[in-house]
């Protein structure tokens, strides 16, 4: 494996195993009876199986997958969300990551205030935020908005102002998982844009899509992964058309 | 800049707590933001709220039950408020965690900012709340000692102690949940355990044995004794206090690292 100074992420044969308590215990009473009649039975369930991959400074990876293959599971590790039952991940650099959409947002707090929390939450005070403000906003489209709780935003809106922070804070990787898939179309656009922008500035790209005609566009690597195992791996023409014709296969 | 630290693994918890300053900063603008947001009176209900409660308490204990403290009212509001703090803090930090589920599932922080960030939101509640303090030394003519200086340290005490138990209280709640109904129980129990609106003199030596074994007496006799006595204490309070403070703290610590690794199952 390639452990140069150049990668930005090394993945390395990372499993996530998760445990589908059949019910889950959260009374105290019941827990310690199940325990002591040892009645806590698990299915134990891999989300990933062995996956490896490393990435370059710079580079673009896009991850690919039917729905419940474990594309979130393998971003949220890599992100420190989570950690994986084996395996490392060694990220070089500081991340900005949008999982699931969502940036972290407090509902209940408007825009402006969610833009020094969730910069505070990547590692930045007020007055760095404060030089960026202006144009995240302005990126986002939001200035009319900008007061309103975020608990009141459409899920686009809400989406656009993650990615505005996301990318106005120009981490060494930007994740970015499902976010073109609700902004309308011109908002897509400008996030492709932005994304080109960032990369051929030095930005490293983890990208989740669903569409894998857009990953093959944007990304100069992929990874396909089907129940957890990585199916393919390696340049994104080449894995994008096989999975396209997999796709027409099953349907 | 934050250079994704959680792979550090030797990196301590006062460089986490240094790196994440502007977090806790947030954390407890928000904190306050919503708990004031809807209310008309605001920040005023911090200092009316233990007043009223310390007017209901002395009208209870000295018609009703006769009691003979020297300064009553100051004595009482003292006892309040600091109870409150613990009471209040360790009860927003125990569900810090999980009312921030939105949070660390999409983003990696370090997990204890939160109980402890808790704490401080309470704490400057209770500094708001202080003035209600002062309100009764002006009212009662209370004399003014020198020791008032002093009262930051059994403060300081009581704060680490409450973020001690927080983080236990926090990590423990993610697995259950029932932890929830029962601390309100807890936290009445200790309370009467609590010498608040009665003296430990008025006790048997047994009584007040048992009562020396909680910290909270020992913050709340240090801090009375500082305003109200103004005589410095000797030097068993005062290790009472930092002892019981730092100890609680550091297993509050080592339990929550325990704790903290699979808290994304089960949110
Ligand atoms: N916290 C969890 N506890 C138990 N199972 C989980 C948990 N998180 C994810 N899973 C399971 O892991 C599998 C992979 O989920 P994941 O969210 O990574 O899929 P995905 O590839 O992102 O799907 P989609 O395309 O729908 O976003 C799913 O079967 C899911 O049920
Ligand atoms: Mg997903």
């Amino acid at each position: 494996m390639d452990t140069t100074e150049n990668t930005a992420i090394i993945a390395d044969h990372i499993s996530m195993k998760f445990n589908l308590a059949q019910e889950r215990t959260e009374a105290l009473k019941e827990y310690v009876i199940k325990k002591i009649k040892r009645q806590l039975h698990y299915t134990e369930f891999y989300a990933l199986r062995d996956v490896s991959f490393s990435l370059k400074k710079g580079g673009s990876l896009g991850i690919i997958g039917r729905n419940g293959s474990g594309k979130s599971t393998l971003l949220k590790c890599i992100a420190g969300v989570m950690f994986p039952t084996k395996g490392t991940v060694t990220v070089t650099g500081s991340i900005a990551p949008l999982i699931e959409l969502g940036a972290g947002f407090d509902p209940e707090l408007t825009a402006k205030e969610n833009v020094y929390l969730n910069g505070a939450v990547l590692g930045h005070d007020r007055a760095f935020m404060n030089e960026r403000f202006d144009e995240i906003i302005d990126f986002a489209e939001l200035w009319e908005f900008v007061d309103v709780p975020v608990k009141n935003y459409s899920s686009g809106m809400y989406a656009r102002l993650g990615f505005a922070i996301a990318t106005e804070i120009k981490a060494d990787v930007l994740i970015c998982d499902e976010i073109l898939s609700v902004g309308d179309m011109a908002f897509q656009q400008k996030c492709r844009k932005r994304m080109e922008e960032l990369l051929s500035g030095g930005t490293t790209l983890l990208y989740v899509g669903q569409d894998p005609q857009t990953v093959e566009e944007m990304c100069a690597e992929a990874l396909w992964l089907d129940h957890g195992r990585v199916r393919e791996y390696g340049d994104s023409y080449k894995v994008c058309g096989a999975y396209m014709d997999y796709l027409d296969e099953i349907s | 800049m934050a250079k994704s630290s959680f792979r550090i693994e030797g990196k301590t918890a006062l460089g986490h707590f240094l790196t994440y300053r502007p977090l806790i900063h947030e954390l407890v603008t928000r904190d306050l933001k919503v708990k004031y947001r809807r209310s008309f009176l605001g920040y005023v209900w911090s200092v009316l709220n233990p007043l009223l409660m310390m007017c209901l308490q002395a009208w209870v204990f000295t018609v009703i039950f006769k009691s003979n403290i020297e300064n009553y009212p100051l004595y009482l509001i003292i006892g309040n408020t600091l109870y409150t703090f613990f009471s209040e803090s360790t009860t927003i930090s125990m569900n810090s965690i999980i009312s921030n589920a939105g949070l660390i599932k999409k983003v990696y922080i370090p997990k204890f900012i939160l109980p402890i960030s808790s704490v401080v939101s309470s704490l400057v509640t209770t500094l708001f709340s202080f003035a209600a303090i002062v309100i009764v030394m002006i009212i009662t003519r209370a004399p003014v000692h020198w020791t008032i200086l002093l009262v930051w340290f059994p403060l300081l005490s009581m704060f680490l102690f409450n973020c001690g138990v927080g983080m236990i209280l926090s990590g423990l709640t993610v697995y259950f949940r029932d932890m929830q109904h029962l601390y309100g129980v807890v936290t009445l129990a200790l309370m009467y355990a609590t010498p608040i609106f009665y003296s430990i003199d008025a006790m048997t030596p047994e009584v007040q044995f048992m009562i020396r074994l909680n910290p909270i007496y020992h913050y709340i006799n240090l801090f009375r004794c500082l305003i109200m006595i103004g005589g410095v204490p000797g030097p068993n309070t005062w290790f009472a206090c930092i002892a019981s403070a730092t100890v609680t703290m550091i297993i509050g610590l080592m339990v929550f690292r325990k704790l903290q690794k699979n808290f994304l199952l089960h949110i």
